[in-house]
This record gives structure tokens, C-alpha cells and sequence, in this order.
């Protein structure tokens, strides 16, 4: 229980009438940017990032919890509303959310996705506190060469197992690997890859890297493929649930919740597999399966409360071992290393006031939107008919805005629109950007320890792997990659191996080929 | 690597080799030969035993070996599959005129920001982007560019002590 006094000393210094203040208006940013179409939870947090450099770190975390579950709140309700999901972690949601809508039961499916939302967010925050202490007592004793085996491992599983073509992912994660590689060498201060520019040398700064490949190249993207015939959008009305809407959503929120903790939790990452099992598991229980594909309320009970509680379960790598392990806990790693604070096994006992701040403060965005969003959705549903030229000059706007607030250097804007473009090119050719930029951020730590094991080896390649827990790790990265093409070769005769076959995978192929020009 | 077994197979259409990827895949390659190009120009320590270099060496050569895979799988068919969302409509070729726009609207955000700040420019970056993406209403284009642009810079002086560049409007803002 000794986690528990801890939370609420945590509790006790985040709540004050100010700090609720900007946890409101981060939950209201958050909800805002997140609501507007094309806009996922990651890009909304790049792009909020820059309002929190003026704050104090605690006040800073607070605001930014808000933002973080408002942007996947305003997520859903999009995908609920519209019927095109924004990432592939609501596609679930979207399925039957959506059908929900166009049967005028919109304001019920919102009010499951919020009030599920909250218990996943709430249950999984909890789980934070008791399992990223432990993990971080584990990890400090493990050393540098183990910790490298850890962070290729969720390099491996993020890049090979979740994407549709390994091929494509590897390249995006190499990319990254070699954006990373830019500005100075750490251990003899010789510039790499720096072209003779002192702002290259100094590294770049990651918000304009995520700014300019989530934000700008989607613009971009969007700009190339703008859909010039309108999209149907459903009117809806203040949420609420009738008594069986409760009844019929109470097992899948906590079945969501405990499907969708342990994904996030394990560096595996992802919230897409704990949705569609989900998915799955409450259409097999329900008592009206004929209702699935048609608006069944546990289709968007259940998969909502998996996502929240996946995206919970995310902090745990994230605190305990300082491995990021989807787009928008690669962008929390980078604001919180925008205050020197380092995530990592130690930064739970070097700096225990804040890690029991930042827990608090997702309680309490957790909480604050619940109560601000179920009154406000009929406003947020209204900014779905936001005009699309102001929608995308809007983003352009703001990232520039992001980007130039770093350093408030024209220079940082040319990188802005280099990794702008470089964003439209992924979308383009169908890269992935998760690798990308997990290869970005993990690249010069991967690199750090590497040569940290090396050194205590002298040089021998043996110190790589002269650590029981490395060699394990070893072993199963090397499954991970060798299995699916054993499986592959003992069954040849089928047409198209799809790889990983994730729900996207499926979804992507059933909607027909994507022809371009 | 027999990457390629992941692959969606071609689709039917006139072309089934899409060329723009092999510009792409030209690109990894050239990337990776600077980069490993570049580290052969650094200097290895004494206390060192691994040096700045392996890692760049390592991954400059797998950019180039995954070109060479994406080059080979390009021209047995395989297409990319581009990404979709809510706004975007894959159905309809690719405009690149509006990106080119955007991308010149935003090369003159580069170019002014620093003489006339971001009062201006910003209201200029946004009434030259709803301009590119289609926006007909020119004039409140510009209104809601400068109140926007003097907006954040206000919000950003007074709220989060951060000082925008204030540019010809020094002394004025």
C-alpha cells in the first residue's frame, strides 16, 4: 500500500485550485485539436507541446495529461461521428460507433466511449502506479547490454510485427535511425552528418521532427488528396445512456480494460490487438450478436475501453525503462526530456515527487473529461464542419508556430518543411511513421549503450551478449523474425501471406486496393 | 530478407511497376552512402574500442541494402499502399499543384519571417495556405490570419513569457 500514500502525496500537490485550471484547459486544447478530422492523438500533443514551455514542470505534466487524454477522447468521438477512423486504434470503434450514429443512438455510443474511457483510463493509471515501480526496481539492476536487448526487441516488434509490409517498416525505421544519428557525437564531440551547420551539430530538436512528419505531412497528404465532396457528419445531442445502455456496457468496459493494460504494458506496443480482440471477445459473449456490424453498444464499449486502458498501460515501459512505445509516448518521452527529466529505471528514485505528480495529474485529466466532455460534445460535434481550407491552414499554422517557438530560428522552420515533405513521401509510399520516429528518439540511446556494453568488454563483440537476460531477449527477437517466414514456407500454396494479420491488415485489404493516379 | 512475401501483390492496372518508388528507393541509397560516406570522415578516439563511427557504418550500409530489396521488390510489382484518412479521398488522382502551392507558401514564411515577424508572416502563412487549399474569401482569409498570428504572439509574450519575433511591427505590438 505504500504505492497508494505515495499517489496521493501525489495527489495532495497536484490539486490546487490552479493546477485544476490548467488541467481543464488542457483537457479542452487536448479534446479540441483531437476532435478536428485528421488530427490523432500524437499529432495533437506535437502540436500542443509548445503551450507548456512557459509552465513549471508540475504545472506542465498537468496540462499535458489533459491534452493526452483529451486528444484520444476527441479522437474517438471523430471516428464515432464521422465514419472514418483517424488511426488504426479506433477502427473498432469506428465500425460500430458509427453504425450507432446513423441509427440517431450518437449520443448513447458517446457517452459509452466517455464514461469507458474514463474507468479503463482510471483502472489502467492505477496499474501504472503498482507494476512501473516494480518493473523499475527489476530494471535497475539490469545492465547496459540487456537494456540494448530490450530496446531492439521493441524496435523489432514495433517495426516487423505491427506494420502490413516489413519491408516498408524497416526502412522507415532505418530513416529514423539515421535522423537520430545527426548533430553531435556524444563521446567525442565530432559532428555527424551535420553538413558544417552549427544548428545541425547542436541535434535536432524532436518536436520539429514530429511536427513536420505527423502534422505538416499530413496536411501535406491531405492537401494532394483533398475530398472535395463533403462527408456525412451526424447531428447529436447531449449524451446519456438509458439503464439496459448501462447494463449492456459494464462487462465489456472492464473486460476492455483488462484486454488492453497488459498490451500497452508490454514493449509490443499498440493499441490495435487489444481492440480487436476486444472487439471479438464481446461479439462472442453478447446475447445479441446479430447487432454486430449493425450498432451493438459492447462493439464500442469494449474497444474503447481497451484503447484508454492500452494507452495507460504505456507509461509503464515509458517510466520504468524509458522506451516509448507508440507515436504519442515517443512525444511524452520528448517533453518530459524537454524538462531534464530522463526516463529510466533511476528516475523513479531520483525524482519520485515528480513520477507521483505526473500519475496524479492523469487521474485528474482523467476525471476532468469525463466531466467537461459529456456536457460539451454537442459543441465538438459542431467543429466536424470546420471549412477544410481553414482546417489544414490552421494545422500549417500552428506547426509552424510549434516549430518556431523552439528556438525561434527560421532555421528550425526550413527543417519543419524538409520533414514536412519527407512525411508526405511516407504517406506517399506507404511507410509507416510509428518506426520513424521511435527510431529517432531510440537511436542515440541504442547507440549509447552499445558502445557502453562494449566498453566494459574491451571492444570484444561478447559484450553484447555476456548477460543471461540479453542472451533470452536475443532469442526471442530472433523468433519474432524467423517465424513468419517458416510459417510462410509450410504453406506456400496460399495466394497473399499477410504478414502479422492485424485487424488494419485485414480492414486496409478488404476496402479494395488503393490505385493511385 | 524475403521481405518481399509481405507485399501486396500488384494491382490490375496499366502500369504495375510504380516507378516513383524506385526514385525512392534511389534516395535510401544515396542517403546511406553519405551517411556511411560521412563516417569514414571522423576521427576514432584512443580510450574508445568502438568509436563514432560503426554505428553510422551500420546504418548506412542497411539503407543501402534495404534500397537495393525495395528497388527489387518495386519491379516485381509490389505497390505501396498510401495511407488513408477523413479527409482524404484516394479515389481521385494526386493534386500536386495545391502541395506545390502550400510548399511556396511556406518558403515565404521561411524567407520573411525574421524581417517582418511573426505578426505578418503568420497572418500571411495562413490566408496564403486557405488560398492553396481552395478558399475563395481572400479578405476574411487575411482577418482571421492576423487575428490568429497577433493572437498567439500576445498569447505566447504575455502568457508564457516566450517573445515571438515581433519583426517591422517592433515597438508597435
Amino acid at each position: 500500500m505504500d504505492n497508494l500514500s505515495l499517489l496521493w502525496g501525489g495527489l495532495e500537490s497536484a490539486v490546487t485550485p490552479e493546477n485544476l485550471l490548467w488541467a481543464a484547459l488542457g483537457v479542452l486544447l487536448g479534446t479540441f485539436v483531437g476532435v478536428l478530422p485528421g488530427i490523432g492523438p500524437a499529432m495533437a500533443v506535437a502540436l500542443l507541446l509548445p503551450v507548456t514551455y512557459g509552465l513549471e514542470p508540475t504545472q506542465a505534466f498537468i496540462m499535458f495529461a489533459g491534452i493526452y487524454y483529451g486528444g484520444m477522447y476527441g479522437g474517438s468521438t471523430t471516428s464515432i461521428l464521422l465514419n472514418t477512423p483517424g488511426e488504426s486504434s479506433s477502427v473498432m470503434t469506428a465500425i460500430e460507433g458509427n453504425k450507432m450514429a446513423k441509427a440517431g443512438r450518437a449520443a448513447q455510443a458517446l457517452a459509452t466511449a466517455a464514461i469507458g474511457s474514463f474507468i479503463a483510463g482510471t483502472v489502467g493509471t492505477l496499474g501504472v502506479v503498482f507494476f512501473a515501480p516494480a518493473l523499475a526496481d527489476v530494471a535497475v539492476r539490469i545492465g547496459a547490454p540487456s537494456y540494448l536487448a530490450i530496446t531492439i526487441m521493441a524496435l523489432v516488434l514495433v517495426t516487423a510485427v505491427l506494420g502490413t509490409s516489413r519491408l516498408r517498416g524497416f526502412i522507415a525505421l532505418f530513416l529514423g535511425l539515421t535522423i537520430g544519428l545527426v548533430g553531435l557525437d556524444l563521446n567525442t564531440g565530432q559532428p555527424r552528418l551535420s553538413f558544417g551547420t552549427t544548428q545541425l551539430a547542436d541535434r535536432l530538436d524532436i518536436v520539429v521532427v514530429a511536427v513536420g512528419i505527423f502534422a505538416l505531412g499530413e496536411a501535406l497528404w491531405v492537401a494532394a488528396h483533398l475530398r472535395r465532396t463533403p462527408m456525412q457528419i451526424t447531428p447529436v445531442g447531449q449524451p446519456f445512456m438509458g439503464k439496459d445502455d448501462w447494463r449492456r456496457s459494464v462487462g465489456p468496459w472492464l473486460r476492455g480494460t483488462a484486454l488492453g493494460f497488459p498490451f500497452g504494458a508490454v514493449p509490443a506496443g499498440g493499441a490495435e490487438t487489444p481492440t480487436f480482440l476486444s472487439y471479438l471477445a464481446e461479439k462472442k459473449l453478447s446475447k445479441h450478436p446479430e447487432e454486430f456490424g449493425r450498432g451493438a453498444i459492447e462493439g464500442v464499449a469494449g474497444p474503447e475501453a481497451a484503447n484508454n486502458a492500452s494507452a495507460a498501460g504505456t507509461f509503464v515501459p515509458l517510466l520504468a525503462l524509458g522506451l516509448p512505445v507508440t507515436a504519442t509516448a515517443t512525444i511524452m518521452l520528448a517533453a518530459l526530456q524537454g524538462y531534464g527529466i530522463q526516463p529510466g529505471p533511476q528516475l523513479m528514485t531520483e525524482q519520485p515527487d515528480l513520477v507521483w505528480t505526473l500519475l496524479a495529474s492523469l487521474l485528474i485529466g482523467n476525471t476532468l473529461l469525463l466531466v467537461l466532455n459529456l456536457p460539451l460534445a454537442p459543441l465538438w460535434a459542431r467543429l466536424l464542419r470546420v471549412p477544410r481550407p481553414y482546417l489544414y491552414s490552421g494545422i500549417l499554422f500552428f506547426a509552424s508556430l510549434g516549430a518556431y517557438t523552439v528556438n525561434l530560428d527560421a532555421f528550425d522552420l526550413f527543417l519543419l518543411l524538409v520533414f514536412g515533405l519527407l512525411g508526405l513521401a511516407m504517406r506517399r509510399f506507404g511507410l509507416p511513421v510509428l518506426p520513424l520516429v521511435l527510431g529517432v528518439i531510440l537511436g542515440p540511446i541504442l547507440e549509447s549503450k552499445a558502445r557502453e556494453a562494449l566498453a566494459i568488454s574491451g571492444g570484444s563483440a561478447s559484450g553484447l551478449v555476456d548477460e543471461p537476460l540479453a542472451v533470452a531477449v536475443y532469442t526471442v527477437v530472433a523468433l519474432l523474425l524467423l517465424v513468419p517466414f517458416v510459417v510462410a514456407r509450410l504453406r506456400p500454396a496460399r495466394p497473399r501471406t499477410d504478414g502479422g494479420a492485424t485487424p488494419e491488415t485485414g480492414k486496409r485489404t478488404d476496402d479494395g486496393e488503393l490505385v493511385e493516379r | 530478407m524475403t521481405a518481399t512475401a509481405h507485399e501486396t501483390t500488384a494491382a490490375p492496372g496499366p502500369d504495375p511497376v510504380d516507378r516513383s518508388q524506385l526514385g525512392l528507393a534511389a534516395g535510401l541509397a544515396a542517403l546511406g552512402g553519405y551517411t556511411v560516406y560521412d563516417a569514414t570522415t571522423l576521427e576514432v578516439g584512443f580510450a574508445d574500442p568502438v568509436g563514432p563511427r560503426v554505428f553510422p557504418f551500420v546504418v548506412g550500409g542497411v539503407l543501402l541494402v534495404l534500397a537495393v530489396l525495395l528497388a527489387v521488390a518495386t519491379l516485381r510489382g509490389s505497390r505501396p499502399e498510401a495511407e488513408d484518412g477523413e479527409d482524404i479521398d484516394l479515389d481521385t488522382p494526386a493534386d500536386w499543384v495545391t502541395v506545390g502551392k502550400l510548399v511556396g507558401v511556406l518558403v515565404l514564411t521561411i524567407a520573411t519571417i525574421d524581417v517582418l515577424g511573426w505578426a505578418i508572416s503568420g497572418a500571411l502563412l495562413f490566408a496564403g495556405a486557405a488560398w492553396a487549399l481552395g478558399s475563395t474569401t481572400l479578405v476574411r482569409d487575411v482577418l482571421v490570419g492576423v487575428v490568429m498570428s497577433v493572437g498567439s504572439w500576445y498569447a505566447f509574450y504575455v502568457g508564457l513569457g516566450i517573445p515571438l519575433s515581433p519583426g517591422l511591427l517592433d515597438g508597435i505590438l
